[in-house]
């Protein structure tokens, strides 16, 4: 009998144009990649078949190991075994220290930020996370027999702030990934969810992981994603709910010196008792420690009432994000569990009780995030061209500048959508005054101490002037994966200054190429060859995009306009096949760009009026 | 008016949001950057570009104060950057007796209640300007549209009044 090769429409029958893409939940306690495969989503296992990675780094001597084989050495080794890292991305030491309380960490402070003093030198949060994301880049690849990966969605929490996504692409970028997208948790779920159930309307998804907590308000209409609003904390998480155990341990045995050794052990026979939990309805923790055995029992009562102050405190954000989204309880269809720590009894009913529905929890509140960012990740690096779906997703915290005072201006409110440019205008206080100091901070509260940091760079050479007379216009730019760049001018001179925000938290692009040599020449790879290869993909990624773009559109171009164009292909085209230095195709392509750019915009304004058309015509 | 015309939507200061929610969804399913994920480093900026214009139409468009000072200064009345003018003294009065009521409601009896009443009386507030901004601004006379301009500061009052309740609502509930 015949075999029929069935394609669904906008997927490639042809399984060689099939391109390899994951998508990756970085998480706090574990990460996880996933793929789409024949039309459906999946989490990749290792090769002894688990799925999830535990988000842990050991650092030895001359040794990385990552995974599970790290979590076992980190009681007896915890001083060198990195865990919940991500709860470090973006931050400084007081804040980690005001946060988490103790740890077994010995902090640094170095030129690129803050790091955890190991056997293997300062390791910052960033490099360990590229460690994470490097393990799960190779598992990927394994499991398609070394087929190379395209390109990645990487999930954020949706209340990470700028200087925690920043760190978090500083990371995939060390690992070597191509990051097609960070995509926030939360919209990822929605998809996972959406996209299986087929629903429309309102939906909550409250997504509590290890270390941080999330809620989104998403409204799904036809194949978009839309999200109204979100809140969270992106330090609360499973890890609180540990520490507060913790506490308890340390108040039954009398033992409040900790070493981190001792530290070490309590928390984890406190997640093992918080696990336990779920399905017991007492547990019996055995702590063996200075040659005493401890015991100490915990009810599941007697757990929800100790963390209860933290449950609150999710619901406080859930409230306030439905207020932000303008919904009721009433309007809002499911609500969606994301993230490990929703497995807690206490958590389901609270939030049962809250919302008036039962919550929803059919794919596994460990892997929901994965999948969903897998099949974004398949739609964006083009394995479906047809697809409907699109993500519209908004900034969780507010941007603003610093004004007299010690005050905040908001420039862009949460809950915008993005991408987003805005505008404000400021002026000189003093006369002759040839400089301004600019300050970007997040955070919704009025006074800078209270807000993030996220830069300080200043406007030099404006000419002097009578205070008030000169016009300093700053423009805040947020793109789509959350990340700003901000720009200042002075309109009657055009003196300007430009920063991407790359925070003192953050990496300067300078240091991660720097640390990717390294990384690289540790691997004995090529750097040169493969920035050649990667421009050589990247020219032929250009050349079919405008292949498949002329076909369709080219009357939109004069004669003229056309051959300069095809001109310009044609020596992009001879680059890739011949070029020694990545530079010389990247320049190559540059010119390709500046050709084609006034195309680009009249396809776009084309397309613009037609969809609007359509809709007009629906209605006569 | 550029963002109405962007929207295909009649130039009105009463808006049809539903409609405008769906010209939205269909202008982004044509320029959103995730649609150009496999194009040229142009394409994708010009998206990026285009999407936050037709975002901020949006946000300009959805909100009654900044639609109305649109509204304005595309006839040539920009009153948004100005500082506060108004002089009106009998509704700066009503205001400062309503900013007192706001400060003192958390002490009061029932404050749900109390909560409940004050957002009836700012809701009445918003109709009754939004209605007569809604002709103002259909209007061809210069008079009309400086008083366009006077109902937007005292628009904009009602709505620091309704940000302020809320603030204290959350801190009520919190």
């Amino acid at each position: 009998m015949a075999l029929l090769q069935i394609a669904e429409p906008g997927q490639s029958a042809a399984p060689h144009e099939h391109k390899l893409a994951v998508g990756i939940d970085l998480g706090t306690t574990n990460s996880l990649v996933a793929t789409v495969q024949s039309g459906e989503a999946k989490t990749l296992a290792d090769f002894d078949g688990s799925v999830m990675l535990p988000s842990v780094v050991r650092y030895q001597s001359d040794d990385v190991v990552v995974g599970s084989a790290a979590q076992q050495a980190s009681a007896e080794d915890p001083t060198n075994t990195l865990i919940s890292v991500k709860r470090f991305l973006g931050k400084t030491q007081p804040e980690i220290e005001q946060s988490y309380g103790q740890l077994p960490y010995e902090f640094v402070q170095t030129d690129s930020g803050l790091a955890v003093n190991t056997v293997a030198g300062p390791i910052s949060p960033v490099q360990a996370s590229a460690e994470i994301l490097r393990s799960l880049r190779a598992r990927a690849e394994a499991s398609f027999a070394g087929e190379e990966l395209q390109g990645a969605v990487i999930t954020v929490p949706a209340y990470f702030d700028d200087a925690q996504r920043q760190s978090t692409k500083d990371a995939a970028e060390l690992a070597g990934l191509k990051v097609l997208r960070l995509l926030n948790e939360p919209t990822a779920a929605a998809v996972a969810y959406g996209l299986d159930s087929g629903q429309e309307g309102v939906i909550a998804v409250y997504d509590l992981g290890g270390g941080t907590f999330d809620i989104s308000i998403l409204r799904l209409n036809q194949g978009v994603f839309e999200v109204l609003a979100t809140g969270g904390d992106s330090s609360l998480g499973g890890d609180d709910f540990d520490s507060a155990l913790v506490s308890v341990f340390k108040q039954q045995t009398g033992i409040n010196d900790l070493n981190a050794k001792e530290l070490r052990l309590f928390i984890n026979k406190a997640k093992a008792c918080k696990e336990a939990l779920s399905s017991y309805e007492t547990v019996n923790v055995k702590l063996e420690l200075r040659e005493q055995s401890h015991t100490v029992t915990i009810t599941r009562a007697e757990f929800a009432e100790l963390v209860m102050p933290l449950v609150k405190k999710t619901l406080r954000a859930c409230r306030r994000a439905a207020k932000d989204a303008g919904v009721s309880n009433e309007e809002i269809l499911q609500v969606v569990m994301v993230g490990g720590s929703t497995r807690m009894p206490v958590i389901r009913e609270q939030v049962e009780a809250f919302f008036e529905k039962q919550p929803l929890t059919s794919i596994d509140p460990d892997r929901v995030v994965a999948i969903g960012a897998a099949i974004q990740a398949d739609i964006l690096v083009g394995n479906k061209p047809d697809s409907d779906m699109l993500l519209l997703d908004v900034l969780p915290l507010s941007l603003g500048l610093e004004t007299m005072g010690g005050l905040v201006e908001k420039i862009i409110p949460r809950n915008t959508t993005i991408p987003v440019a805005r505008a404000q205008e400021f002026t000189t206080f003093k006369d002759g005054q040839t400089a301004m100091s600019l300050h970007v901070l997040q955070g919704e509260r009025e006074l800078v101490d209270d807000c993030r940091s996220l830069a300080k760079f200043s406007l030099k050479g404006i000419p002097p002037m009578a205070a008030g007379a000169a016009h300093i216009r700053v423009t805040f730019k947020v793109d789509a994966d959350g990340l700003l760049s901000v720009s200042a001018m002075e309109k009657s001179t055009g003196v300007q200054a430009e920063i991407q925000v790359k925070p003192s938290f953050g990496l300067s692009d300078d240091q991660v190429a720097q640390m990717l040599k390294e990384s690289m020449s540790n691997a004995k790879e090529d750097m040169q060859a493969r920035m050649l290869k990667e421009q050589q993909v990247e020219a032929l990624r250009v050349l079919e995009a405008l292949e498949a773009s002329l076909a369709t559109d080219s009357a939109l171009l004069s004669e003229q306009e056309l051959t300069h164009l095809r001109e310009q292909m044609t020596l992009l085209a001879q680059a890739r096949e011949q070029a020694q230095s990545p530079d010389e195709i990247k320049n190559a392509i540059e010119k390709v760009d500046a050709a084609s750019s006034e195309f680009a915009s009249r396809r776009m304004d084309v397309s613009i009026k037609k969809a609007l058309q359509g809709q007009s015509v629906d209605e006569v | 008016m550029r963002y109405f015309e962007l929207f295909n939507i009649p130039v009105d200061y009463n808006v049809d949001l539903a409609k405008i929610n769906q010209q939205y969804l269909e202008l982004q399913r044509v320029v959103h950057p995730d649609r150009f994920a496999g194009k040229g480093e142009r394409e994708k900026l010009l998206a990026v570009q285009k999407t936050a214009e037709i975002n901020d139409a949006l946000a300009v468009l959805k909100h009654p104060v900044k639609r109305a000072e649109y509204m304005l200064s595309e006839r040539g009345v920009d009153i948004r950057a100005e500082q506060q003018t108004l002089q009106d003294p009998i509704f700066l009065m009503q205001q400062m007796e309503m900013r007192e009521a706001l400060e003192e409601l958390p002490q009061s009896d029932d404050v749900e209640a109390a909560i409940e009443q004050f957002e009836q009386q700012i809701k009445a507030l918003d109709v009754e300007f939004s209605q007569q901004l809604a002709q103002q601004l259909s209007s061809d006379s210069e008079q009309d549209l400086q008083l366009a301009a006077d109902n937007i500061r005292k628009l904009k009052f009602v709505y620091k009044l309704r940000d302020e309740l809320a603030r204290i609502e959350d801190n009520l509930f919190d």
